[in-house]
């Protein structure tokens, strides 16, 4: 069966999709499953997101106000970030978008902003933390199947940083366990982590703070998955994957520079040129 | 977690007690940890990469037969372990325990408007301890360090490989289950090290305890974790734990399993009240199954200056102290016993889990999180007025049986006990009022 309509439509800009699953995911966890988000933070959140994102275009001066990727942090940062209070959701999402428009190399955003606005707040305030393990099995398979989806459908268009960190990831935790002489079941456990998926295709995914050719994103997934594999497995520190992406940022120019490619644009020429898509959006 | 050589039995009791008024209700009864056979306690205090563990359990055989196995992050010196006071986990228990409080209805006629006694063992190593380091030598087992502290007989130990450390400790009177050399060897090559400890049992005599007190170990390492792998091995199916950690900022949850909290604050009918234990095991019984096996349950998360309703009362510091509480300072001798409503500085987490190598292959991860929320595990019991009446009751009769009803059905829910047998035992207010509507027989059939 054909959906020509949808399928344009998402593959038109996939931060539709990413914000659909994002957000049932977050309604799942506020209303069926006790996820410890209140939706007070998630409201806070999204507000203030907009407001900065609003504030920020008007400041760079861009042609317009597009409200698609503060949504997506947002959602991300409420998923995410777990606090009492909720002066602190309103600074978190403040950092998060103002870091876009202030944190700025050779044209790009040099943080991902939801990562920057967790480990800031981690770091500065007892109030903040990251509830990685609340996630039930049936929420993390329903929510690995969505995150699958969303590389079907976008043919895996600049997916190339997901899979590579999932695969290093992987790769990286099934040879501890087997220099250990652990069980499989231990990395598999370890990889059934909903915070983990969040990061793979909701963080570390973001074109924006990715090296621009797709070799530079490879080598930028094997060297997130390394320092995050250090941070939790050798200094035994958990939420090694969004500490390692902030660590690992000013890789980015640097890769930038040895390694050309295209900057990313949301609604890219490419991404409406291919015959098959100019033909649907008709 | 720990290796235990015989079997151990827990009695069973209930404490049924009454106390003063409190603003959620008068407390009844807790479901403390005697509740469970084979049940370990563990209690955890941890600020920056300072830990002290405390290790209770209710072993319950000859003293003789006991013997623990515990992978230990760093080595230990002997100041670093202690003997401690049974009484204060059990204190700490009834603490934290879930409760059961009550509420009697007002008269419906009235009108209203809505470580440190460590025994001096330093001098010469005796012959027996030599013999013991030789044959630990040949096996490729190095003795880091052996101590005897209050009734325990403790060594350190590192070693190569698993293969000779497994045989020695087998050698030497602790048995390791089968199994155990490929969790040992993953232990070993994450550099921890065995901390092993045996009765002693001229010092246990001389000291004359019949009981085994908690063994206390305090280390800095940034391992904020229990390991439980060892435990998982006894083929003697799934084991209790419950973990009290004791913290400066706020709640300790897992981060590799998920934290759920227990059902709290629902209404039960009045008979609860004398089935408290069967109920809190029924309903601990069904969460579990509920969530897969694979949870660790909340059962209290509390600022440890004050309670309410108290199953027991707050810890004292100086009861704080000797579990390990080292950012409190010493206090001089005007501490009363009973504390006032103030803050403490420490936050209390009792978490209880379940757990079998099935469900839980890998070790507890914690950490340490800035909610201060307070939470417990409360079931609320309403007793209808019984009193002289001066008024019709109808009304308030049939009130008070939707209630019951609706109590009915919330403690099927919770601990899945027939809806019949429930409705059976209470005594339904039907003065005059109709019977209540019982649900078709096959409603509940297939749910």
């Amino acid at each position: 069966m054909r959906l020509p309509g949808t399928r344009s439509f998402l593959l038109r800009d996939p931060r539709y999709y990413q914000i659909a699953v994002l957000s049932s995911l977050l309604l799942f966890g506020v209303f069926v499953l006790d996820f410890g988000i209140h939706w007070q933070n998630a409201v806070v959140i999204v507000a203030t997101a907009l407001c900065v994102q609003y504030l920020g275009s008007r400041y760079a001066q861009l042609p317009g106000f597009n409200p698609l990727s503060p949504l997506i942090t947002s959602l991300s940062l409420t998923l995410l970030l777990r606090t009492d209070e909720l002066v602190i959701a309103a600074i978190a999402a403040s950092i998060a978008i103002g870091s876009k428009f202030l944190i700025r190399v050779g044209g790009k955003h040099v943080f991902n902003p939801a990562n920057v606005a967790l480990v800031t707040m981690m770091l500065a305030s007892d109030h903040a933390w990251v509830s990685s393990g609340q996630w039930g099995s049936a929420a993390i398979g329903a929510f690995t199947l969505a995150c699958l989806g969303f590389l079907v459908l976008t043919r895996a268009r600049r997916a190339e940083t997901t899979v590579a960190f999932l695969v290093f990831f992987a790769a990286l935790l099934f040879g501890r366990a087997a220099w250990l002489g652990d069980p499989l079941a231990i990395p598999m456990h370890q990889l059934q982590n909903g915070a983990l998926l969040i990061f793979a295709f909701f963080m570390i995914s973001d074109p924006k703070t990715t090296p621009d050719s797709p070799r530079g994103r490879i080598l930028y997934a094997a060297i997130v998955a390394a320092v995050a594999f250090t941070i939790q497995f050798i200094y035994y520190t958990p939420n090694g994957p969004i500490l390692a992406l902030i660590m690992s940022a000013p890789f980015v120019p640097l890769i930038d520079r040895f390694m050309r490619g295209r900057h990313y644009h949301w609604l890219s020429r490419d991404a409406l040129s291919g015959k098959q898509i100019k033909g649907a959006i008709r | 977690m720990k290796i235990l050589i015989a079997l151990m039995a827990a009695t069973l009791t209930l404490i049924v007690a009454t106390t003063a008024q409190a603003f959620c209700g008068f407390y009844v009864a807790r479901a403390d940890t005697s509740l469970f056979n084979r049940a370990s306690q563990v209690v955890l205090v941890r600020d920056g990469d300072r830990t002290v563990i405390t290790m209770a359990n209710d072993f319950e055989g000859d003293v003789k037969d006991f013997a623990v196995v515990i992978p230990v992050p760093t080595m230990i010196e002997r100041e670093q372990i202690n003997v401690g006071d049974r009484a204060i986990v059990q204190h700490l228990d009834a603490y934290t325990a879930p409760r059961l409080v009550e509420y009697h209805d007002p008269d419906p006629c009235m009108r209203f408007e809505k470580m440190y006694n460590m025994a001096e063992n330093d001098a010469a190593l005796p012959s027996a301890q030599k013999e013991l380091r030789r044959s630990a030598r040949s096996r490729g087992v190095t003795i880091e360090a052996s101590y005897t502290v209050g009734e325990y007989d403790i060594l350190i130990l590192a070693a190569a490989e698993s293969k000779g450390l497994i045989r020695w400790l087998n050698e030497n009177g602790y048995k390791i289950p089968r199994g155990a050399k490929k969790v040992v060897d993953s232990y070993l090559r994450q550099d921890m090290r065995f901390f092993v400890a045996k009765v002693n049992l001229e010092e246990q005599a001389s000291l004359g305890y019949q009981y085994l007190r908690p063994l206390q170990v305090a280390y800095e390492s940034n391992k904020f974790m229990l390991p439980i792998r060892l435990g998982t091995l006894n083929a003697r199916g799934k084991q209790e734990l419950y973990v009290y950690a004791l913290t400066r900022s706020g709640r300790v949850e897992t981060t590799n399993y998920r934290t759920v909290k227990i059902p709290s604050n629902v209404e039960v009918p009045e008979f609860v009240q004398d089935e408290f234990a069967d109920f809190y095991r029924a309903m601990f019984e069904k969460q579990t199954k509920q969530h897969n096996e694979r949870a660790v349950f909340l059962e209290y998360a509390w600022d440890m200056g004050w309670c309410d309703p108290c199953a027991a009362d707050p810890l004292s510091a100086n009861e704080l102290r000797q579990l390990g509480v080292f950012w409190l300072g010493r206090q001089g001798g005007r501490e009363s016993k009973i504390m006032a409503p103030q803050a403490q500085n420490v936050f209390v987490t009792r978490l209880h889990v379940r757990y079998d190598s099935e469900h839980f292959p890998e070790d507890l991860m914690f950490q340490e999180t800035g909610d201060r929320q307070n939470y417990q595990g409360r079931y609320v019991i309403r007793h209808p007025w019984k009193g002289a009446t001066t008024c019709d009751l109808t009304r308030y009769n049939a009130d008070v049986q939707k209630r019951q009803e609706r109590e009915a059905q919330a403690l099927a829910n919770l601990t899945g006990w027939d809806i019949e047998d429930i409705r059976n035992k209470i005594p339904f207010a039907n003065d005059g009022a109709p019977e209540p509507e019982k649900e078709p027989w096959w409603k509940r059939l297939w749910s």
